[in-house]
């Protein structure tokens, strides 16, 4: 299940029944996880910062709210705010917009995962969990396009399934995983550095 | 799409927004990437031009075209009493403290289509300060700009409004500030007395003087640090000592050079003091 190739970054979209598969699948990353972690967690305008404390107790990395034009960095995952897109530039900084919603949703998936994939190119791993629309799936058609590497959540184990039957119906994956598999085989990822030639 | 097509495009980015500030002065080469990129696609793909390239020629010769793009390339989302907890922050904490000026001058940069403006427009009239207030109200969008002026809104977003001004402490009666008729709603009269509209232009243009209070909400997340600091800059020069500056929940003078001259006032809205 593992994989050789070398990555420099993974962006992960989740929907309903979020809480429950980050809690599975972000706990397994280990404390020297060499890729930054971009998150789009699609919840209401208003919400408070409880998803962010509840993942801080149980991650060994570090979770953060994702700030406006702040270089990406290793050790840290970065979770959407709410009501703005999260983009990640050519500089390898993130930027938020207040662009209108994608998909109906603002942060949308899409937005992330295809700004990400011009960036990062085939050294970015595109995860989409559960939920229930179809935000993700033409962005995790993009990274696959551009060499990238696609996880999707196994639709029978999601709590939403439309989400990652979207993801495998538009881009297809290359692992189709539990969430208890995801997090395991995020955890063998490594960055060996910046690309070389 | 290869990774060469990817950088093509960049340089594709780069060029037309090069053209577009050469032929017509409006600039934004200083403007994050992703957001511009994503707009440019959009309207790349309802042009039919196959590149960007192809569009380029298009917006040189044709100034109605340009002119399209520029919308593209504007940003006009906003509400009215938008995140309600930084109104409410700016009617019991920053107002108050303004209070007893002879007179308020407010400048609202980058106001697009004037939701925001009516918004502190009822917030001085509730705290009986709006006779003594002046609001200059900025864009560089002329056709956002006189949206703004006429300050006429779609009903079906009143609900939505409405409940804000109720989050933000509104105490009165928010259809006192409107009148409906089919499916629009026209903002007071009395609430435009004090506010110039006019043109301006963040990236270009100079100062508004000895402002008591700057409102400048989520534009700033548009621009690259550089550019920011341009306007932080701007925005130091135009505030009077002790003067209020406001942004956007998600924006911060933090990362700027200009970090020293503002102190928090409300920090989790953005409400900052110039020292």
């Amino acid at each position: 299940m593992t994989t050789d190739k070398s990555y420099e970054a993974v962006v992960m979209g989740v929907s309903a029944g979020g809480l429950h598969a980050l809690e599975t699948v972000l706990p397994q990353l280990p404390a020297d996880f060499s890729l930054p972690v971009m998150i789009v967690q699609h919840r209401t305008r208003t919400s408070d910062d409880f998803l962010l404390r509840f993942l801080d107790e149980l991650c060994l990395l570090r979770i953060v709210e994702a700030e406006d034009k702040v270089g990406v960095q290793k050790g840290y995952i970065y979770l959407a705010p709410p009501g703005y897109h999260l983009q990640v530039e050519m500089d390898r900084s993130l930027s938020l917009s207040v662009d209108p919603p994608v998909n109906w949703s603002r942060p949308s998936v899409d937005v992330l995962f295809e700004t990400a994939a011009d960036v990062y190119r085939d050294k970015l791993v595109g995860v989409v969990l559960t939920g229930a629309n179809r935000d993700g799936s033409a962005g995790l058609a993009r990274i696959k396009q551009l060499g990238g590497l696609g996880v999707i959540q196994d639709p029978e184990t999601a709590e939403a399934p439309q989400m990652p039957q979207g993801a495998i119906d538009v881009a297809g994956g290359d692992r189709i995983l539990s969430l208890v598999r995801i997090g395991q085989f995020l955890a063998t990822l490594k960055n060996e550095g910046r690309r070389r030639f | 799409m290869k990774f060469n097509d990817i950088d093509t495009e960049n340089i594709e980015i780069e060029l037309l927004l090069e053209a577009i500030y050469q032929k017509y002065d409006y600039d934004f080469r200083g403007y994050s990437r992703a957001s511009i990129k994503r707009r440019l696609k959009r309207r790349l793909s309802l042009s039919g031009h196959a590149t960007l390239t192809d569009m380029q020629r298009e917006v040189l010769y044709d100034p109605d075209f340009f002119h399209v793009l520029l919308q593209d390339l504007s940003i006009n989302v906003t509400e009215m009493f938008r995140d309600p907890s930084f109104y409410k922050a700016v009617r019991e904490v920053v107002l108050p403290l303004l209070a007893e000026r002879e007179i308020i001058k407010i400048w609202h940069a980058g106001c697009s289509s004037g939701e925001e403006v009516y918004s502190i427009a009822i917030l001085l009239q509730e705290l009986g300060l709006y006779g003594k207030s002046l609001i200059y109200a900025t864009d560089f969008d002329e056709t956002i700009l006189s949206k703004a002026k006429e300050g006429i809104y779609p009903v079906d977003l009143l609900q939505a409004y409405t409940r804000n001004y109720r989050d933000s402490g509104g105490v009165g009666s928010f259809a006192d500030y409107y009148s409906a008729r089919y499916e629009l709603v026209l903002m007071d009269k009395a609430l435009k007395e004090n506010i110039v509209f006019s043109n301006h232009n963040l990236v270009t243009d100079g100062v508004f003087g000895e402002m008591d209070l700057v409102f400048c909400r989520n534009v700033l997340i548009y621009f690259k640090r550089e550019l920011q600091d341009r306007v932080f800059r701007l925005f130091k020069e135009s505030l009077c000592t002790g003067g209020f500056l406001c942004l956007g929940t998600k924006e911060t003078v933090r990362i700027s050079q200009y970090t020293g001259t503002f102190a928090d006032v409300v920090k989790k809205e953005k409400i900052y003091r110039k020292n």
